[in-house]
């Protein structure tokens, strides 16, 4: 309704997809399922765990997303719960409340009448805490007012949260320097609003107002430019015309704040935008990178002259080297140099697993990390991942995932509160990582499992590419409650990775056929579904994934059979991608030169130096989104054309802060 | 004739076994047996052409029968028996025109005839060429003059032909059918040795400079194709697809370095991924059907739907012993051959996970290895034969020429 609306606007409470109820149901039994229904998730005593989502929180109690601005008081501020924030935010929610919202705070409060269970349960895969980051939010936008409820896990006490208020308003100094007085001539008509909202609630036009304010203020701010919001907000700017004017401090109030945020969420945005990959071609770049690696590399001689963008190095002469040296090296800590050997040499294989792995050794290295003296933890624990991953990049190049992963690792060590104390801060950031893990990883699998599981039907013909450990969940899981079908496995070379699929599904009692790639428009013709894995999917709605995916998604498009992505969100990555020569991986050249000819016994040895033979192993490729039917992920089940919503809308509450 | 029926019987053996690989040799193998039966066959004096018929047919249903997939065989059979029903026409034609010489309708066709009649060593080509030019409709100028239509213009089954031939002068043509016949014959050898420098001539109108070019499978008929355009000073690049599970595209890529041509291998799961930077798909067909389908190396499918996503010119070379008179009917299933599981999967490392039907009787894994995969014509750009170009739309009617319609079923 206003076209200055900057892009800006408050992420609204949607519901993105297709949802299937996935309430446990006595004849759908969940596999592995670690934790217990939501009666369980409901006697705890947090009100976090009453939200949906809270039967897919594992046990341990997760802490909740937060929004970013308000993470310094959020860490901080253990709030008992009915404490006089409470009031703060149910003030908040009222006011900012959105159209056809659900959300749970409000239930608690009893502003809402409480809903049913069986609402909660159909919410229950979309609301991965952003109803609370939504909450959270709002509550953020009065600066010392939102203390985050969601970390009552932690013990809450009168003196603590005063600390922590103290160093609020510390943190943000040095966080959004610019607007630091803003902030104190905003405080006091804000106190003054507070107590009187407190005692009159704030009519309906009143807070259609403040929205209204808002909104303007937001557009103002964004005109502006970031640079200049901090001392705008002192010489309060005209305001739009259309802005009314039923109270006067409110609009300045909530400008400043808005504004403040216009700030960090410019600074978020230049942050954000994906560092362009390393060429390998820019002869400056690569010498620069050389000189700092701690692995040897020779470049192959033979390469590829269409991926010299992409490192193409000698295999097999590192990983002698490295292991040796494992002892002597002290800059990389041992956990993530066992890791990058394992990248390195292949024993650790499938996005998933690489990704735990990656972060478990950094949960191990900043266990073990103490900070030099006179330096600054954020900084230095910072420079140190940054050697650790280009370690690991060294030893293979990231997969999307773990990027996404040591995005969301230094955001979080970003984050971290200026005053807390080394050992807390370790603490902190290792149940960050681990909650990562459970939560992004772990958890989102189970939820694509009960999605994808209600499309699969009696007598059906699944296909499946290569080894997802997401389709292999899936298959066994459908095979467990009872449903009767077929598998179909497509393979190739050099990997050969659908082998170890067929071992396991064929142990467990599944009907399997195994083919490899070339003959998949011979047995697409029987064929009803085909599902496949994913290695990331860009936000264009392209599918980044193992190579050859394509081939077997463009064949089942031309055989009209729907081709299901399963795919984890965490995955998801906002770049943009049109074909899969830009940006890939080349695997080991010698992989292919190897082939089981029986009378082809000295091939390599004698076409080794020819110049003109070159063997190329693409590890990627990319496919499309118009070959994708449906894309499964712990939000639902979407278009891919939803993908650049889901990256925009949950990112940033969810992964990144 | 013991020799003749032992060589079938061993070369049906070898169509069993599947000894003989590639349709170039199977087409040349079989054109040289056929030959050896047509001259060993006695002929009577009356009905030479059906003796001779019957003879080719007989071994080629044994031969067809053999290796139903390797349609070479088929076509080459056919090829030989349309050669003694040419051959047979035109020698009757030109009785008939021996005869009616005083006519003098001024045919130009007749006129050749009667020439051919007179040189003892006229070629067998010449003699087809003009047996269809008997058939040919009249000219222009016939029709409109009104002129009465010569009486040579009707014969069209041989067997009439026959009993016409007969109340001819016998003497001078019973030796002559079977020499033709022969000559014939050598000439389709020749013919189908010779496809791939009459197919690869064609080259340097197809490849340019810098184009790179995606093959996949083992063909001598592209790598003829390539070779001539790197011949002639063009620089290009190819990329192998390696054709899993037999790996023909290194053996391919290997012949290819060995003659200086830019070559990278690369994954049969790759084609979709490199297509995109790809001028050109061109491929060896192992038969063209009727309708402009194309049975080529398993994983053909996928690369020609890619190249049509991509708008890559898809180009199919097959020389003309590989077409096929059929029109397809399932030919994924049925024209296909499934060959041993143990190109995929190592036997002695799944051996535990093979027995595990016992509970149902039948087997939980099954592995599926066909040969062969199926291009609708709709994917093919361009067909290049031994004669030339052609549209997929048009195979139907260069087929016409090289077979009679008598022996499309055998």
């Amino acid at each position: 309704m206003d076209p200055r609306r900057g892009p800006l606007a408050v992420p609204k409470v949607r519901r993105v997809g297709f949802f299937t109820s996935i309430e446990p149901s006595p004849e759908t039994p969940r596999p592995n399922r670690s934790l217990s229904g939501p009666a369980e998730a409901i006697t705890s005593s947090s009100p976090l765990s009453d939200s949906p989502s809270g039967q897919f929180i594992s046990p341990v109690q997760i802490p909740p997303s937060r929004h970013h601005s308000d993470n310094l008081a959020s860490r901080a501020a253990p709030v008992p719960v009915p404490g006089p924030s409470a009031f703060r935010r149910q003030l908040a929610n009222d006011r900012t409340l959105h159209v056809g919202s659900y959300n749970p705070v409000d239930s608690l409060l009893g502003t809402s009448p409480p809903s049913s269970n069986g609402e909660v349960s159909e919410d229950s895969g979309s609301l991965f805490g952003f109803q609370r980051s939504d909450s959270a939010k709002l509550s953020a936008s009065f600066p010392n007012g939102g203390f985050d409820m969601t970390v009552a896990v932690r013990a809450p006490g009168e003196s603590e949260a005063k600390v922590a208020t103290a160093s609020t308003s510390d943190g943000r100094k040095k966080n959004v320097e610019a607007s630091g007085e803003s902030e104190s001539v905003a405080t006091k008509p804000r106190k003054e609003k507070e107590t009187r909202s407190l005692k009159e609630k704030t009519s309906k036009a009143e807070r259609r107002a403040i929205q209204e304010a808002q909104r303007a203020a937001k557009a103002a701010a964004k005109g502006e430019g970031s640079k200049r919001a901090g001392e705008s907000s002192r010489p309060k700017p005209s305001k739009p015309a259309k802005q009314p004017q039923p109270k006067k401090e409110a609009p300045q109030v909530t400008s400043s704040v808005s504004e403040k945020r216009a700030v960090s969420v410019e600074k978020e945005r230049r942050m954000d935008v994906p560092q362009t990959q390393m060429q390998y071609d820019d002869k400056s770049r690569v010498d620069k990178a050389k000189r700092r690696s701690v692995v040897e590399q020779t470049e192959s001689k033979n390469k590829v002259e269409l991926f010299l963008h992409l490192p193409q190095y000698e295999r097999g002469n590192q990983l002698p080297n490295l292991s040796s040296n494992i002892f002597t090296l002290d800059t990389i800590h041992h956990a993530v140099y066992k890791v990058g050997l394992q990248h390195l040499a292949g024993d650790i294989a499938g996005d998933n697993a690489r990704c735990i792995a990656m972060l478990h050794a950094f949960q191990e290295a900043i266990n073990d990390y103490t900070t030099p003296p006179m330096k600054d933890l954020t900084m230095d624990l910072t420079a140190k991942i940054n050697g650790y991953v280009s370690f690991l990049i060294e030893c293979r190049p990231l997969s999307m995932s773990m990027g996404n992963a040591i995005r969301f690792l230094k955001n979080q060590i970003r984050k971290l509160p200026v005053d807390l104390s080394e050992p807390e801060a370790k603490a902190s950031l290792c149940s960050e990582i681990g909650r990562f893990i459970d939560e992004k990883i772990l958890l989102a699998d189970k939820v694509i499992v009960q999605h994808a599981v209600t499309k699969i039907r009696d007598g059906e013909v699944l296909l499946t590419y290569g080894f997802s450990c997401v389709v292999e969940m899936i298959l066994l899981y459908a095979h467990e409650i009872g449903r009767k079908f077929r598998v179909v496995i497509v393979d190739s070379r050099p990997n050969l990775e659908g082998q170890k699929l067929l071992r396991r599904l064929v142990t467990r009692g599944l009907d399997c056929t195994y083919t490899h790639i070339n003959a998949v428009s011979y047995i697409m013709g029987e064929v009803t579904r085909v599902f496949l894995g994913a290695s990331s999917i860009f936000s264009n709605g392209t599918l980044y994934s193992k190579v050859g995916t394509a081939c077997v998604a463009m064949v089942a498009n031309a055989f009209s059979v729907p081709v299901i992505v399963c795919c984890e969100a965490y995955k998801f990555h906002e770049r943009v991608l049109l074909d899969s020569i830009c940006s890939n991986e080349l695997g080991d050249p010698d992989a292919i030169a190897n082939v089981p000819l029986r009378n082809n016994k000295k091939h390599s040895k004698t076409m080794d130096n020819n110049k003109n033979l070159q063997f190329l192993n693409l590890m990627y490729d990319s496919t499309p989104a118009e070959y994708i039917s449906m894309i499964v992920t712990d939000y639902g089940m979407i278009p891919p054309t939803s993908i650049p919503v889901i990256v925009r809308e949950y990112r940033r509450e969810d992964l990144l802060l | 004739m013991p020799d003749v029926q032992s060589t079938v019987l061993e070369f049906v053996n070898k169509l069993r076994k599947r000894k003989i690989e590639g349709s170039q040799a199977t087409a040349k193998c079989t054109v040289e047996l056929l030959r050896s039966v047509i001259s060993q066959q006695r002929v009577p004096h009356s009905n030479q052409a059906s003796a001779l018929i019957d003879a080719v047919k007989a071994v080629g249903e044994q031969l067809v029968a053999a290796n139903p997939v390797e349609l070479a065989v088929g076509n080459v059979v056919r090829r030989v028996l349309h050669i003694i029903r040419e051959e047979d026409l035109s020698l009757a034609t030109a009785a008939m025109a021996g005869l009616d010489l005083l006519d003098a309708s001024d045919d130009d066709g007749e006129d050749d005839n009667c020439k051919g009649v007179g040189y003892s060593a006229m070629s067998a080509a010449v003699a087809a060429a003009a047996a269809r030019s008997t058939l040919r409709p009249p000219s222009l100028q016939t029709l409109l003059e009104g002129t009465p239509e010569s009486a040579a213009v009707p014969y069209t089954s041989s067997s009439g032909a026959d009993s016409e031939s007969k109340t001819a002068d016998k003497s001078s043509i019973t030796r002559k059918l079977k020499h033709d016949v022969i000559e014939g014959v050598n000439h389709l050898i020749l013919e189908i040795s010779g496809c791939h420098e009459q197919i690869a001539e064609q080259a340097i109108e197809h490849i340019h400079q810098n184009e790179v070019i995606l093959t996949l499978g083992s063909s001598r008929t592209v790598l003829e194709f390539l070779c001539a355009a790197k011949e002639k000073k063009r620089a290009f690049r190819v990329f192998v697809a390696e054709g899993a599970p037999r790996y023909q595209g290194h053996l391919l890529a290997k012949e290819l370095v060995a003659r200086g041509l830019q070559t990278t291998v690369i994954t049969d799961s790759a084609v979709f991924a490199m297509i995109s930077r790809v001028n050109m798909v061109i491929i060896g067909a192992h038969a063209v059907m009727a309708n402009g389908g194309v049975i080529g190396p398993v994983g053909v499918n996928m690369a020609a739907l890619a190249a049509k996503k991509h708008a890559v010119p898809f180009v199919v070379l097959a020389g003309s012993h590989k077409l096929c008179p059929l029109y397809p009917h399932n030919p994924e299933v049925l024209l296909n051959e499934l060959r041993s599981p143990s190109e995929l999967l190592d036997f002695g490392e799944f051996s535990d996970c093979l027995d595990f039907g016992a509970g149902s009787g039948s087997p939980l894994l099954q592995v599926v290895n066909p040969t062969f995969d199926y291009v609708p014509p709709s994917l093919v750009s361009l067909f290049i034969t031994d004669t030339g170009g052609h549209n997929p739309s048009y195979m139907y009617r260069l087929i016409a020429d090289y077979y009679s319609a008598d022996d499309l079923v055998m």
